[in-house]
């Protein structure tokens, strides 16, 4: 097995409360004792509902956000707490896509500047980026004409694509994605997974790609892992989280999602949670899942089960006191 | 029986860049405890088509007909349309929050929309809102019933939004994208309170989305737009298992599944949806449609002249295509650039 290019242990993010004159404000521990590798070109899906903790631990793994507990190690090497000095020359290999190609443009700058900024950043020789951007703009399927456009000519799809030849000016060996196609409309989403599969098998690239949608996870995915109030409740291989989830909140937040197929929706077994995930601020003991699980009892309301193989023959781990596989 | 009949629907906006046509000529009814899906991506005009319904398309222009329970409300008098709107028929928007007045107690809003239709006095109109709420499966409705908006989670915001719309027993929902902003976990619990709601009532629904997810779980027959037209109509079952159009069959193929297995691609259909400012000649779809690619000059030309015209395909089955053909297997869109 190859060594994992990230590793991440125990990674942990409290915002800090506000002290106000009459009321002290508890952090919110928006992440809590996350853990897992990331081995070069291969493609880990982290999936879970809003206020999961997934963009938060994105923004962690490129440093965007100051872990307060745990490590980031690339290569094996900690990055959690090394100055931005040595931080610089490790950002070319440490990208980052976001949600919103718009909002993550400069307006006022020109595609040729703004895919030309992480090289630039990077010291390249003026000659070199000409032709380098030229060359991503080709790789990410559009044409050395649009460089000198501006962020707005361009349709949302096509802004994602800038996004992604930036990501990828300086060859990064991992590129964290938060949410890359949940902006797009759905015949542009399959361009953009496509795109993005395609610039995996030729640049061998690693993604944590960070999103709700679950069908989308699986598509791209070779491991996923599922987030719940800020921990993993379960992490494995696609096939073994999607074909047969060991963690009863993957396994309804599964059935939760309508498949395009009448026939087979009217026969599905449905597991419908009660009530809303609860806020990170004010977490539920033992267990955070246990207020909205099926199979809760009294040990699931003292005690947080910890992530663990749950059966034999495989790297599945779940944390559940009571795994459904 | 049949609530709603709209035929030829068109919405068209001036702007300043020109004349937006939103909405090109649409039918369909909708009737009493069914459920009409339409779907469609951003500037399809899914949501125009549902605003004009209701007489909420301030400054456009609305042609064609729509009659709701025998009463023609195109060119009504506005008093006529308000009397229906919210009382017979009611809308659920996607965004719960901007809906609701932020000033007011949810209990406030839906005891106004009772006191409004039916001239009930506060206490009365109150009690209503509660009840309605219970309805909704709102804990302590009775209690939640004094809070505002904010204090709602997403999911019991949704919740109190479909209380709005019950409260005057509407014989029409008209929902657009309840669900889009919430978790799946929730969406699944206001899916199927739509659907229990419907069950007991007898309501018509109108479920507008973008999600081919929801429209299988929830939808009798589906309209697809593309484009500010109808691009395919059939039963739900039908569309999902006999996709005519090759925007339908391009929309499933494209479609990322958890059903799927492992290593299927994904065949996405390339360019990008038509602008309504200046849309394609002739069909809306052709730029990207790959049996237009395929097809011999001389049929080519008949794609970009006119608007090819709904025709009857099978039993209420109907698509906009003049390359269709029932065949099997998936089409490579390729994007034709002119």
């Amino acid at each position: 097995m190859t060594a994992p290019l990230l590793t991440v242990q125990d990674l942990g993010m409290t915002f800090p409360g506000a002290n106000g004159a009459f009321r002290r404000h508890a952090g919110v521990r928006a992440v809590d004792g996350v853990s897992f590798d990331v081995r070069p070109g291969e493609t880990l899906g982290l999936v879970g509902e809003s206020g999961c903790g997934k963009s938060t631990t994105g923004r962690m793994l490129v440093r965007l956000l100051d872990p307060t507990a745990g490590r980031v190690g690339f290569h094996g090497r900690d990055i959690t707490r090394i100055g931005q000095r040595e931080l610089r020359p490790l950002r070319s290999k440490l990208q980052m896509i976001f949600q919103d190609p718009f909002a993550s443009l400069n307006p006022r700058q020109t595609v040729q500047q703004i895919i030309s900024a992480p090289l630039r950043a990077q010291g390249a020789a003026p000659k070199e980026i000409a032709a380098e951007v030229r060359d991503l703009i080709r790789l990410v399927g559009l044409a050395p004409e649009h460089l000198e456009r501006y962020p707005h000519q361009f349709s949302g799809g096509q802004a994602q694509r800038i996004g992604i030849a930036r990501a990828l000016a300086t060859r990064p060996e991992l590129v964290v994605a938060d949410e890359p196609v949940s902006a797009l409309d759905v015949s542009i989403q399959a361009q953009i997974v496509g795109l993005m599969e395609r610039l995996q098998r030729e640049l061998g690239v690693a993604y944590v790609f960070i999103a709700h949608d679950l069908a989308v996870v699986r598509h791209i995915s070779h491991r996923v892992a599922v987030m719940y109030l800020g921990r993993i409740v379960e992490i494995g291989d696609k096939r073994e989280v999607y074909e047969s989830p060991a963690h009863p909140y993957t396994k309804a937040l599964l059935s939760a999602v309508p498949l395009p197929d009448p026939l087979a929706e009217r026969r599905r077994e449905r597991i419908v949670l009660l009530g809303d995930p609860p806020s990170p601020a004010n977490p539920p003991s033992g267990c955070t899942f246990h207020p909205r699980c099926p199979k809760a009892q009294q040990i699931c309301r003292t005690e947080a089960p910890l992530l663990r193989i749950t059966s034999a023959g495989t790297a599945r781990q779940a944390a559940c006191h009571f795994p459904e596989a | 029986m049949t609530l709603l009949e709209v035929k030829d629907l068109a919405v068209q906006f001036d702007t300043a860049e020109g004349v937006v046509r939103a909405v090109r000529g649409v039918d369909f009814t909708v009737e009493a405890g069914r459920t009409l899906g339409i779907v469609g991506e951003s500037g399809s005009g899914k949501s125009v088509t549902s605003l004009a319904v209701m007489g909420l398309h301030r400054g456009a222009e609305v042609t064609g007909s729509v009659r709701f329970q025998g009463t023609e409300l195109i060119g009504a008098p506005e008093e006529t349309v308000r009397q229906l709107r919210g009382r017979r028929m009611a809308m659920v928007f996607q965004d719960a929050l901007t809906s609701l007045h932020p000033y007011f107690t949810i209990g406030d809003q839906i005891a106004e929309a009772h006191q409004t239709h039916f001239g009930t006095g506060r206490k009365a109109a109150l009690a209503r809102a509660v009840e309605v709420l219970g309805d909704v499966g709102i804990p302590e409705p009775a209690r939640r019933a004094g809070e505002y908006p904010h204090q709602f989670s997403g999911g019991m915001r949704q919740r109190a939004m479909i209380a709005l719309a019950l409260s005057c027993e509407p014989d029409l929902i008209i929902a657009d994208e309840p669900t889009t902003a919430l978790d799946v976990t929730v969406q699944a619990q206001v899916l199927e309170l739509l659907m229990k709601i419907q069950q007991d009532r007898g309501l018509g629904i109108i479920m507008i989305t973008h999600d081919l997810g929801v429209i299988a779980r929830v939808a009798d027959e589906v309209l697809v737009m593309y484009g500010g037209s109808a691009a395919e109509q059939a039963p739900a079952e039908t569309l999902f298992s006999t996709p005519r159009h090759p925007y339908t069959r391009g929309l499933l193929d494209s479609l990322p599944r958890l059903d799927a297995a492992d290593g299927d691609p994904l065949l996405a259909i390339p360019g990008s949806p038509p602008s309504l400012l200046a849309p394609p000649a002739g069909c809306a779809f052709h730029p990207r449609c790959g049996l237009y690619a395929a097809a011999p000059e001389a049929v080519r030309a008949a794609c970009t002249g006119e608007r090819p015209p709904l025709r009857l395909v099978a039993e209420d089955h109907r698509t906009a295509c003049l390359l269709d053909s029932p065949s099997e297997g998936r089409i490579t869109h390729q994007e034709v650039t002119a």
